[in-house]
């Protein structure tokens, strides 16, 4: 070939680096868990999760002692920080479940060196967000007959008509499969940190969870059918999950809300804040762990890559919002936009939203930002601050100011507003940290089959 | 000693240094007409699943059966709840208003259907298992799950003999035979 031209197109870095091999793979990967020794960072960020998950236990513990009078919510904003932060936390769930699922089926095979710890952090970031619908009316224990059928003795059953009990189902079922199918990736993986541990007591912790994985071809053909499936059913579910989350809002009739963009608008916004959640996780762990040869800049760059066109699709969601305001011709419709955007007392977080998701990911553009792992990590921070807004101004300017001005009130969060959202940060850089101590954070069986020597001769390939 | 010696031995072990040589010799023990085989690999072959002729289709089969099970169950439960246990008249529309029921009947669906395809993986493999006789071989528990390939053929199989399947397996090139205890 032309040197010019190979110099103009280079190939796309490896997805792993050269010169490994199946016992060089494991061993860097097994050796996190098994080696014992753990940076400073990992117990600094440790205790960091630990101070917050307490925090986020006192909130809850007030909260069920005293009421929600606790929190700012009140009417007119009967839904606030509970909401905004679940929506925030399950839409950062779903880059799991698009890189396992849905990159799988697309033969994605930069995915493998990610997958593993971004479901880890799908399930994490599901279980936060499952803490927020639990406690937001304070009184969670009434929530078993709201939430679930079952013949209880008040001859009660719940409105099926409601997008509010289709969010149950929906999540409920997202958080199963996702552990399920993180479980089934990590069977083969639990086998080797079974076979490599030092110590009887831990090699019998592993030994129980990998069911007695032994590899056999047989296991092998049925395990991949099984995974292949739990993938095809993971990716409508994981679209399912957000779109109904969407429903929450679309259905009901309040100006900034009752849009029909919503559900591919939410989507995409959920798989933009994911990545950008992906990418502050990666970023540091590559660095500490010396992961850089499994996940490359390759992977940097091609999430960097999802996050701008994501970004883009959200941003187009923010301009059909507008756009549908003016083309209803509907005066709640304009006012809510004008509110919104112009003379409401929550405009600058209007724009600073705009600031966060429109702005800084064009940044993306340019190669020599995207292969930048600080401005990487900086712009993924600013990415999650702007998809927070993003609920905030969704949810708080649109019920702030609705139909009636004699109704119009104003919305503060309190200390434990905040204590709560933070807290459950705390809870997941917690649960984040155990896992990276205890299970395998890149799958390890499908780094093998990336390297050379696992190619087969005459093979058509895979 | 005395006591293991007894039992009649589960069969023959042999690893392969690559995942070629592992393929050809499963290739060439098929044609030599042994049935009872197995291999052994720390991430899936492909290609062996072809050469020993694995294609076991149970899996999908049962996921389809859950997911058609919950798919009924889902909109069973929708419709029931709002038709027959607790109908409400919400400005005369009707009870059974089966558009509102797809959001819950398709999570339905998906849930049974994940469980079984995770539940029937598991069970079809016979797992979970907590003794087997293959790790009775020493580099088997060393290496089987991290980079050794192997290939073992079952004492059951009618063609097995001890001295001949040991010189065969030899002789496809494996870097050593170990007997699996049982």
């Amino acid at each position: 070939m032309d040197s010019k031209l190979a110099r103009s197109y280079p190939a796309p870095p490896p997805v792993i680096e050269p010169g490994h091999t199946f016992e060089s793979v494991t061993e860097r990967i097994s050796r996190v868990v098994l080696g014992g020794r753990h940076p400073l960072p990992w117990f600094i960020w440790l205790f960091v999760g630990f101070i917050g998950a307490n925090m986020l236990m006192v909130s809850i513990g007030y909260l069920l002692f005293t009421g929600i009078g606790i929190w700012g919510t009140n009417i007119p904003v009967g839904w606030a920080f509970p909401i905004i932060n679940f929506v925030w936390w399950i839409g950062i769930g779903h880059a799991g479940t698009l890189i396992s699922a849905i990159l799988l089926l697309l033969k994605q095979e930069w995915r493998t060196s990610i997958n593993r710890f971004a479901e880890a952090m799908t399930l994490f970031a599901v279980a936060c967000a499952a803490i927020f619908p639990l406690i937001h009316t304070g009184r969670p224990w009434l929530a078993a007959y709201w939430l679930f059928p079952y013949p209880n003795t008040m001859g009660l059953w719940p409105q099926f008509r409601s997008p509010l009990i289709w969010d149950v189902f929906a999540v409920s079922t997202y958080a199963t499969v996702s552990a399920l199918f993180w479980y089934t990736g990590l069977i083969p993986d639990l086998a080797t940190l079974r076979d490599r541990a030092k110590s009887q007591r831990v090699a019998r912790m592993y030994g129980v969870l990998s069911l007695g994985w032994r590899g056999s071809a047989r296991h092998w053909q049925r395990y991949e059918k099984a995974y292949l499936l739990l993938a095809g059913m993971s990716t409508p579910l994981v679209l399912s999950v957000h779109t109904v989350v969407s429903f929450d809002f679309s259905v009901g009739i309040t100006p900034g809300w009752h849009a029909t963009i919503f559900p591919p608008y939410f989507v995409a916004g959920a798989i933009y804040a994911g990545f950008a959640m992906v990418l502050l996780l990666a970023i540091p762990l590559r660095r500490w762990y010396h992961l850089e040869d499994f996940i490359t800049m390759r992977h940097l760059e091609n999430m960097a890559k999802v996050t701008l066109v994501t970004g883009l699709i959200v941003v187009y969601g923010y301009a059909m919002e507008a756009f549908y305001a003016w083309y209803s011709a509907n005066l709640y419709e304009q006012f809510m936009m004008y509110n919104r955007a112009w003379h409401g007392p929550y405009a600058w977080t209007y724009w600073l939203l705009i600031f966060c998701n429109g702005l800084t990911p064009q940044t993306l553009w340019f190669k020599r930002l995207r292969t930048n792992t600080t401005w990487l990590f900086i712009m993924a921070l600013i990415v999650s601050l702007g998809m927070w807004l993003e609920r905030f101004v969704i949810v708080v300017t649109s019920l702030h100011r609705d139909f009636l001005p004699s109704s119009w009130d104003m919305y503060y969060p309190t200390f434990w507003d905040y204590s709560t959202f933070f807290g459950t940060v705390g809870l997941f850089i917690l649960l984040f940290f155990l896992f990276v101590r205890v299970l395998p954070m890149i799958s390890i069986f499908e780094m093998r089959t990336m390297v050379p020597e696992a190619e087969v001769k005459g093979s058509e390939g895979h | 000693m005395q006591a293991v010696a007894q039992k009649p031995l589960y069969g023959l072990m042999a690893e392969f240094a690559d995942v070629n040589a592992l393929v050809d010799a499963a290739r060439q023990t098929r044609a030599e007409g042994y049935e009872k085989i197995d291999a052994y690999t720390p991430f899936p072959v492909h290609d062996l699943f072809e050469v020993l002729s694995l294609n076991d289709r149970r899996v999908p089969l049962f996921v389809l059966l859950a997911g058609i099970l919950g798919c009924l169950a889902g909109f069973g439960l929708c419709y029931w709840v709002s038709v027959i246990a607790y109908p409400m008249n919400i400005g005369g529309r009707p009870f059974n208003s089966w558009p509102s029921f797809i959001p819950v009947t398709f999570e339905v669906t998906i849930l049974l259907a994940s469980i079984t395809a995770v539940l029937t993986l598991v069970l079809l493999n016979g797992l979970p298992l907590p003794y087997h006789p293959v790790f009775n071989v020493r580099s088997f528990a060393q290496r089987a799950s991290q980079d050794g390939l192997f290939l073992a053929i079952e004492a059951e199989d009618p063609k097995f003999d001890l001295e001949r399947t040991r010189s065969f397996l030899k002789q496809l090139g494996a870097k050593e035979v170990n007997e699996i205890e049982p």
